[in-house]
């Protein structure tokens, strides 16, 4: 298969799928390829905070001046994945005071509004803080949904166009007379919507130029057309509990270190985090040093954190970059600033322009940096709007309405799904037939799960990033097959049991990393579930040769 | 001061068969219970053992005859230690209790049942309701699954009983619930109305309400062809279950039956209205909602007591022989943190690897360790510390409390629980 295209884009994190919407509202031509999910690299790996800039306001006022301008935006143009909980930076009595002065001065110099507080009324505000709080500043710091932002940038830019295709792995870089004039593609599934034990195929897809948005894995994408990317790709553990302890952003005011915030996300809070480098983005261990660290030293500032209940851990990988020769050993050292590789200045290799670094906070500027680079190249003179656009779900939407009556669901599940779908709630929840409850610990919806499916096709990982479903307590032990059911019949029932396994396997991936207490007796609960019950880990089904049923017993025939 | 012969902490499915079988040693017997009972959120089938441990076991397919492939068995498991004997006389007790309830004890064979999600499971015990759906009856089958209730997906699970080469052709319907129930109803919804025959609004838009059975034979009538029987989930009734299944029997003229589902199982929650019956006729006493949280020995260091919570006050509870079946993880019978597992009402010694990444597999069905916590019995089912002395000569214990075995891979839970129960109580009986 051969296809043709202005601009391909290589990566469905925030960046290539800012980058995808930029251009496609530019006009311009494009096609997005992703290796897994969107989200599947760092994107779908991150805390979910919204920066302030507040973090980076003493060590990297320029960083901390583009967050504050981008979380603005954010709040803006992508309402229905934000949620403003505030922030603190908390000083304990054994901190340094003379940092906590830095950062006011920082934070004034970089125009992020601060406000300072009394040990008392910060455990005001945010109770289960530590009796030793000596003072803290409030930051606009927030939370905000990546895997939902994401995937609105990805549905406005098809709306503009753009083609979209994930599980579609690049291969191969295509260079011809020392220029890079497009991608060869794997399909996992065919081309579109992914779809399990469908065969694959592969694409070339011919380009004006490529945009390597891949982050950590601009490196190997670079070595495909013979380019040096040194990038520095750094882990970071994320510990999820089973409740907010929290409900502002907690940051541990003192200079850097590892397990210094708590973020409240959705119905969870997320303890993070480390940094260790780490030679292959996709292949490094998960410790469980990791996770004691995150529980033992954040539990100094929230202490009720040491007994209480961790659903999963997860990792992200950083996808640091400094300028060859920079030579800076700590990774918590390098800079968390985005650089743009222009390859036919750096590399004399036209065709191709990397972008790594950065974070997601300022993924839209970023873009629109690398949009407008891209568009100088193409001759294309129309301007970036991303700024001023909503995404959607969240145009015109101002008022969350009470769905109980007019869905049938009970008030909390119908606010909750319209939190989640923004202004497309009407569309997705005035479907037919009755719309019962599939995810219980999310409140999530057979009409929310309908239109994830819709969107991605079989792959319920990509369903789950969509709903939230599988993603609360219980880790999809209610409702993996649930979800799995709803692909039967538009999918045969051996693809249904291949999304399902995937998604269950997946959901273990994580939850392996909280199994103790609590969790691990939910563990244990949804083990014999599937396992006792429904049978699922012994299934006669997946054998090759058939039982003989006469053998068993038929009934008491006398 | 309160003093039984024999007292029982828990009052799941090993406990009460540890009550009952002590009662009707001659002894007087109390349970100290605190949540609700696990048969909640257990399927109400009663296995044996369904598969070897080994994770081989998949590819070698369910055994025929449990009691043929015992001796296969590790030395710490639960039915090496009981034996086959006590195991049979386990089962033959649970047969007389639920007399014509449940159905299975004619033959050792396994039965094969549907599950609710497709597959199929190999069982000793199976629910009245559930034998005409035996995978081994060359019977035709109609699955029908509610639009509302979301955890039966009937088409799915007929496609997949077919993957697995049953011996009949098998459909699935999805059909709509008569009487509108809301999306969010509860299970206990639509098991009431059936229970009660209440009147709803027939499918087909007639006038006149009609009997919620009847209502749902005429929903269901129409998608029949030649199929010889038609499988629900199991929610046909709950008192009156047996008149429910035998309306829709003539109403539809084939056979019905039950689906095992997961929580809540509502055949699991009939069999607990049994069990409860049973301890009433066998005069055990039954103290619910508080839990124990210690124990008082004697000068001796003889148990003497186990100490209830109420409200902040340690009531003691005294007896002679003691019986621990308060289940696994699950159960809350055992205790975890980041470090290690414990039993936290005796603080009995329990075996768990040091590291906890070792208590798992990374395969979400592969061999786990936490599968196997538990205290770790004598051949006279007391737990035994360290040293493998016992922890205390008068305390036994029953049921996933137990180490040494992977119930949900053999599918042996419940049987474990009738036989370790069973040993447990009649054992403690004759110590008195």
């Amino acid at each position: 298969m051969e296809s043709r295209t202005s601009v391909v884009v290589v990566g469905g994190g925030a960046t290539g799928t800012g980058v995808a919407r930029d251009l496609a509202m530019r006009g311009v031509d494009v096609t997005l390829v992703e290796q897994g999910n969107l989200t599947h690299g760092t994107t779908g790996r991150m805390h979910g905070l919204l920066h302030s800039g507040g973090r980076y306001a003493v060590s990297d006022p320029a960083s901390a001046t583009e967050c504050i301008e981008e979380n603005r935006i954010l709040r803006d143009i992508a309402s229905h994945c934000v949620e403003m909980t505030g922030g603190q930076f908390v000083q304990l009595d054994r901190d340094p005071d003379d940092y906590f002065e830095d950062k006011l001065d920082g934070l004034e110099d970089c125009g992020i509004p601060a406000e300072v507080l009394s040990g008392e009324d910060a455990r005001a505000e945010e109770p289960y803080l530590t009796r030793d709080v000596k003072r803290a500043i409030r930051v606009p710091d927030g939370a905000v949904d990546p895997f939902r932002l994401c995937v609105a940038n990805a549905a406005s830019a098809q709306e503009h166009g753009a083609r979209i295709e994930t599980h579609a792995e690049v291969t191969d870089v295509i260079v011809e007379s020392g220029a890079v004039v497009g991608v060869e593609v794997r399909h996992e599934s065919g081309a579109g919507k992914h779809t399990h034990n469908t065969a694959s195929s592969t694409e070339t897809i011919h380009a004006d130029h490529v945009v390597n948005a891949t982050g950590a894995w601009a490196g190997q994408l670079g070595d495909m057309a013979d380019l040096d990317i040194a990038v520095r790709p750094s882990k970071g553990v994320m510990v999820i509990m089973n409740v907010r302890q929290v409900d502002t952003v907690i940051n541990r005011c003192r200079p850097k270190g590892d397990a210094d915030i708590i973020v409240p996300h959705e119905t969870t809070a997320i303890l993070g985090t480390t940094d260790v480098e780490v030679d292959d983005p996709e292949d490094y261990p998960e410790e469980g040093w990791e996770v004691d660290l995150m529980i033992d030293e954040l539990s100094e500032l929230v202490p009720i954190l040491a007994d209480a209940r961790t659903i999963r851990s997860f990792w992200g990988v950083r996808p640091l970059y400094e300028p060859p020769g920079t030579g800076t050993t700590d990774p918590t050292d390098i800079t968390r600033d985005y650089f743009l590789l222009d390859h036919s200045h750096r590399d004399e290799r036209p065709g191709m322009t990397t972008i790594v670094g950065g974070k997601f906070t300022t993924y839209r500027m970023m873009a629109e940096e690398i949009s407008d680079h891209v568009c100088g190249k193409l001759g294309v003179t129309a301007t970036c709007h991303t700024a001023d656009v909503p995404l959607p779900g969240s145009d015109d939407f101002s008022v969350l309405r009470d769905y109980m009556d007019e869905f049938g669901l009970r008030s909390p599940i119908g606010r909750r799904s319209v939190q989640r779908l923004g202004s497309r709630a009407d569309d997705v929840l005035k479907g037919a037939g009755p719309n019962p409850v599939l995810c219980e610990c999310e409140g999530v919806t057979r009409a929310e799960v309908r239109d994830a499916i819709d969107q991605s096709g079989t792959d319920l990982n990509a369903v789950r990033i969509r709903t939230r479903a599988s993603m609360g307590n219980c880790q999809g032990g209610f409702c993996c097959h649930r979800l799995a059911n709803e692909l039967h019949p538009q999918h045969d029932e051996a693809t249904t049991r291949s999304a399902l396994d995937e998604l269950f396997q997946e959901r273990w991936k994580g939850e392996r990393h909280a199994l103790w207490g609590e969790q691990l007796s939910q563990a244990a609960l949804n083990y014999q579930l599937h396992a006792t019950t429904m049978n699922r880990d012994r299934d006669p089904a997946e054998r090759e040769q058939s039982i003989d049923f006469a053998q068993f017993d038929a009934g008491d025939t006398t | 001061m309160m003093h039984d012969d024999i007292v029982v902490v828990g009052g799941g499915l090993a406990g009460t068969t540890a009550a009952i079988a002590a009662a009707r040693e001659g002894a007087s017997v109390r349970i100290l219970t605190h949540k609700e009972s696990t048969l909640r959120s257990a399927s109400g089938l009663i296995d044996v053992l369904g598969y070897l441990p080994d994770t081989e076991s998949a590819t070698r397919g369910p055994l025929q005859n449990p009691y043929g492939h015992l001796d296969a068995l590790p030395d710490d498991h639960p039915y090496s230690i009981v034996g086959e004997a006590k195991i049979r006389d386990a089962f033959e007790l649970f047969d007389t209790l639920t007399g014509d309830q449940y159905l299975g004890g004619h033959t050792d064979a396994n039965a094969l049942l549907p599950t609710f999600g497709g597959s199929m499971k190999p069982t000793a015990r199976y629910p009245a309701s559930t034998a005409p759906g035996l995978l081994s009856r060359p019977v035709d089958t109609l699955l029908v699954g509610f639009d509302r209730l979301v955890d039966f997906d009937a088409p799915a699970a007929a496609d997949h009983l077919e993957h697995a080469d049953v011996p009949f052709d098998v459909r699935g319907v999805t059909v709509e619930f008569p009487g509108g129930f809301r999306a969010d109803a509860k299970l206990t919804r639509y098991v009431n109305a059936l229970d009660r025959n209440e009147d709803v609004d027939p499918p087909n838009q007639a006038a006149e309400a009609i009997p919620a059975r009847e209502a749902l034979a005429t929903a269901v009538e129409p998608h029949l062809e030649n199929e010889g029987r038609v499988g629900f989930p199991a929610m046909l009734g709950d008192d009156h279950a047996a008149a429910v299944r035998s309306d829709l029997e003539t109403l539809l003229g084939v056979d019905v039956f039950e689906v095992p589902m997961g929580p809540p199982s509502i055949p699991g929650l009939r069999l607990q209205d049994t069990l409860d019956s049973a301890l009433r006729d066998n005069g055990v006493r039954v103290e619910s909602g508080n839990p124990v949280v210690g124990y008082e020995t004697d000068a001796r260091g003889v148990l003497d007591a186990v100490l209830v919570d109420r409200n902040g006050n340690h009531r003691p509870y005294h007896a002679d022989q003691f019986i621990l079946a308060t289940g696994g993880l699950v159960g809350k019978g055992l205790e975890t943190n980041r470090e290690t597992a414990r039993e936290p009402v005796f603080d009995c010694h329990v075996d768990n690897p040091p590291a906890r990444y070792e208590w798992f597999s990374m395969e979400a069905f592969g061999d786990h360790e936490f599968a196997r916590f538990g205290v770790h019995p004598d051949d006279h089912l007391r737990p035994v510390d360290e040293t493998l002395e016992p922890e205390f000569d008068n305390l036994r214990a029953a049921g996933a409390v137990l180490g040494g075995y992977d119930f949900a891979a053999e599918k042996s839970g419940s049987g474990v629980s009738l036989a370790t129960g069973y040993a447990a109580g009649t054992a403690a009986a004759r110590d008195l």
